[in-house]
């Protein structure tokens, strides 16, 4: 048995359990994440160099120009992709943990279509084709009532896992169907700028954004944390589950509302991002095989990771066009969930 | 459930009047009120000068035909694959065989600027043959056949692959936007009849020979073990029926785009109409298919005027409760 680093809160309401090897594996994650940022932060259709940023950053006058681009286009951008790549990684995780089935993720269940819809409807009421400050509830709003619609339709004395899958792609095809009837009806700008939000851009990201989806993502992944022991008795299937102490069904609403708000935010934020929320928890799945604990981390870290590197593709691949970083994440995404599927069969 | 023939054929009666009613509710209702008069006189005199039967014989009946084709094209395409498959769930829409076809309609018009549908027919049968060798490749489970969830999340998988990539050509050809929207919504309107009239045949052929293979399909729903005792070539029959299928859907995607859901529902009335003989549930699918979309159709232009809602809009609207209710049904006996 190999050492274990255990930390345990007042009465045993939560225990958190790490393995050093993964903490190891986590530290690496982390410093590849800064050094990406910081790659990040020296592309850019104004290319500057690393020497030059620390001068700017440290505050030399000559250089206010790059300080500008630097501080309030790049960085907030790249936190911004940082923050919803981690909360979609966190509520894939979250999900397939919930429903026991690898193929679950927000976009695939219908959540990301709910966001985007109720995001999309909002636009269209107050005419605006950029951000409005009602964008955000209104998103999680909307994530809010599809998986209260999805958990009440596929309830049948419990919920069956393939059932919440089906239903949840039968509510992300009505819903997309709302979508494109509010692109339809409303005016030519206010369409074509939540279609690209839609296909998940970061290109105008504020600090104030940042800001907004800071404290969600942060206290999402330290909640994830305290309840992930919780996940991994549901693995063992919920009877052992129950048996073994855990109060399944408080649990598994628990993991839900997370699931949905973290998914909410970022769709608020950063648009309909697909695929994340898939990928990121079968790679951290990869890295290390068990405990939830490492894998919450491992995967929000691999969400930050695959979402800032689909945002740096889409910015400096095809200068001076700008391309919506959601297009990235699914070329590599929808052939991963392809390549799922193909292993699947092969289990079975 | 009407069970002799005699019922049954007066049902397959009814449904050709409610398809006659849609058809002539499509010409008659839209922005420009007309009245029969018009309408008579744009079939037995027409006189371009008068704008009443401009409207109707340049604007509404191709649009009329259009739908009556694609929709009767795509209902039994649902027939077929729902047989094929043996999942209630099962239709080109939803196991991405239509994203397939618009994938590669999408490539040959933004790319290399094909417009006309005898070009882009090709591309929309290469892209719905491709997802659908995907889809039949990733849903069979060796020795157990085709699983029924495995398809669907095969065919949603697809789909989002497919549309990721279309949707990233649109981004990138934003000039052409608004009328890629459209196609991606699905659309039946602004398309000369000329242009798609070499492609009618194609429907219309796959419709007949789709008829001829019914009494081949209802043995397709035995066990494998039966049919083959029953003297059936079950592989000749799955591969002529996914032809047709191909064909049937491919053909309605390079004339109408993205119209998905009627391929499901449709199935689903014909077959609680007039039963699961094949024989009798392929032209009443025909039939009802047809009659659902110019009936859609109608109401995409009625909804909110001046502007038009898209079809494939109205038919997801109506099509997403009886998914739900389909999947509930499933998931359970699954």
């Amino acid at each position: 048995m190999s050492k274990t680093l255990v930390l345990r809160g007042p009465a045993d309401r939560w225990s958190v359990r790490i393995q050093p090897a993964v903490l190891w594996v986590c530290l690496g994650l982390a410093g590849l994440l800064c050094l990406s940022a910081l790659v990040s932060l020296s592309l850019g259709t104004y290319p500057t160099t690393v020497p030059q940023i620390i001068q700017a950053l440290s505050g030399s006058e000559d250089l206010s120009g790059i300080r500008l681009i630097l501080l309030e286009i790049r960085l907030p951008r790249i936190l911004m992709a940082i923050l919803a790549g981690g909360a979609l990684g966190l509520a894939g995780l979250l999900l397939q943990g919930l429903v026991q089935n690898p193929l679950a993720s927000p976009d695939v269940v219908g959540i990301t279509s709910g966001a985007s819809a109720a995001a999309v409807f909002t636009l269209w009421i107050t005419g605006s084709a950029g951000g409005t400050p009602l964008l955000v509830p209104a998103a999680i709003g909307g994530a809010l009532v599809v998986t209260v619609l999805l958990v009440m339709l596929s309830w049948r004395g419990g919920v069956s896992p393939t059932r919440l899958v089906l239903i949840g792609v039968g509510l992300a095809a009505g819903l997309s169907a709302v979508t494109t009837l509010i692109l339809v009806v409303s005016p030519d700008a206010t369409a074509m700028s939540a279609y690209i939000w839609l296909t998940g851009s970061l290109y105008a990201a504020r600090w104030n954004d940042v800001f907004g989806l800071a404290p969600v993502v942060m206290g999402g992944l330290a909640v994830a944390i305290a309840v992930a022991r919780h996940l991994d008795l549901h693995a063992l299937g919920t009877d052992l589950a129950l048996a073994l102490g855990s109060s399944v069904n408080r649990q598994r609403l628990v993991h839900l509302l997370l699931a949905v708000l973290l998914a909410g935010g970022a769709v608020a934020y950063a648009g309909a991002l697909g695929f994340i929320g898939l990928l990121a928890p079968h790679m951290a799945r990869r890295i290390i095989r068990t405990g939830h604990v490492g894998l919450t981390v491992i995967s929000a870290l691999l969400g930050c990771l695959i979402l800032l590197w689909a945002d740096l593709a889409g910015r400096v691949m095809f200068i001076p066009r700008d391309l919506p970083a959601g297009l990235f994440v699914a070329g590599v995404g929808a052939p991963f969930f392809v390549f799922l599927l193909y292993r699947l069969r092969r289990q079975s | 459930m009407l069970m002799t023939r005699s019922t049954r054929a007066a049902g397959l009666l009814g449904g050709i009047a409610i398809a006659a009613a849609a058809l002539f509710a499509s010409l008659m209702f839209g922005h420009i009120p007309v009245s029969v008069a018009d309408l008579y006189r744009s079939v037995v005199a027409y006189n371009p000068g008068d704008l009443e039967q401009l409207v109707i014989r340049s604007e509404r009946l191709p649009r009329t035909l259009i739908a009556l084709a694609v929709g009767a094209g795509l209902a039994v395409a649902g027939v077929l694959m729902q047989a094929l498959t043996r999942n209630p769930l099962a239709s080109p829409g939803i196991l991405g065989i239509n994203a397939g076809a618009l994938f590669l309609v999408v490539v040959g018009a933004s790319l290399f600027g094909l417009t006309a549908p005898t070009q882009l027919i090709w591309l929309a049968f290469a892209g719905s043959g491709l997802a659908a060798m995907l889809v039949y490749f990733l849903g069979h489970e060796p020795g157990r056949g085709i699983s029924p969830i495995r398809t669907v999340l095969a065919g949603v998988a697809l789909t989002a692959l497919f549309m990721s990539f279309s949707q990233g050509l649109l981004i990138l050809n934003q000039e052409r936007f608004e009328s890629m929207l459209f196609w991606i919504a699905g659309s039946v309107s602004g398309r000369s009849l000329e242009a798609v009239a070499p492609l009618l045949p194609l429907i219309a052929g796959g419709l007949v020979f789709s008829l001829l293979l019914g009494r081949q399909l209802n043995l397709l729903g035995l066990d494998d073990e039966v049919t083959q005792g029953l003297g059936l070539n079950v592989a000749q029959i799955r591969l002529l029926t996914g032809l047709m299928v191909i064909v049937l859907a491919g053909t309605s995607v390079a004339i109408a785009g993205m119209i998905g859901f009627v391929g499901l529902i449709v199935p689903h009335i014909a077959r609680g109409l007039l039963g699961t003989d094949h024989r009798w549930l392929i032209p009443g699918a025909a039939v009802i298919g047809g009659a659902l979309l110019m009936g859609s159709d109608t109401l995409a232009r009625l909804l909110i005027p001046p502007r038009e809602v898209p079809i494939g809009v109205v038919t997801a609207l109506m099509g997403t409760p009886l998914f739900l209710h389909l999947a509930r049904r499933v998931g359970q006996s699954s």
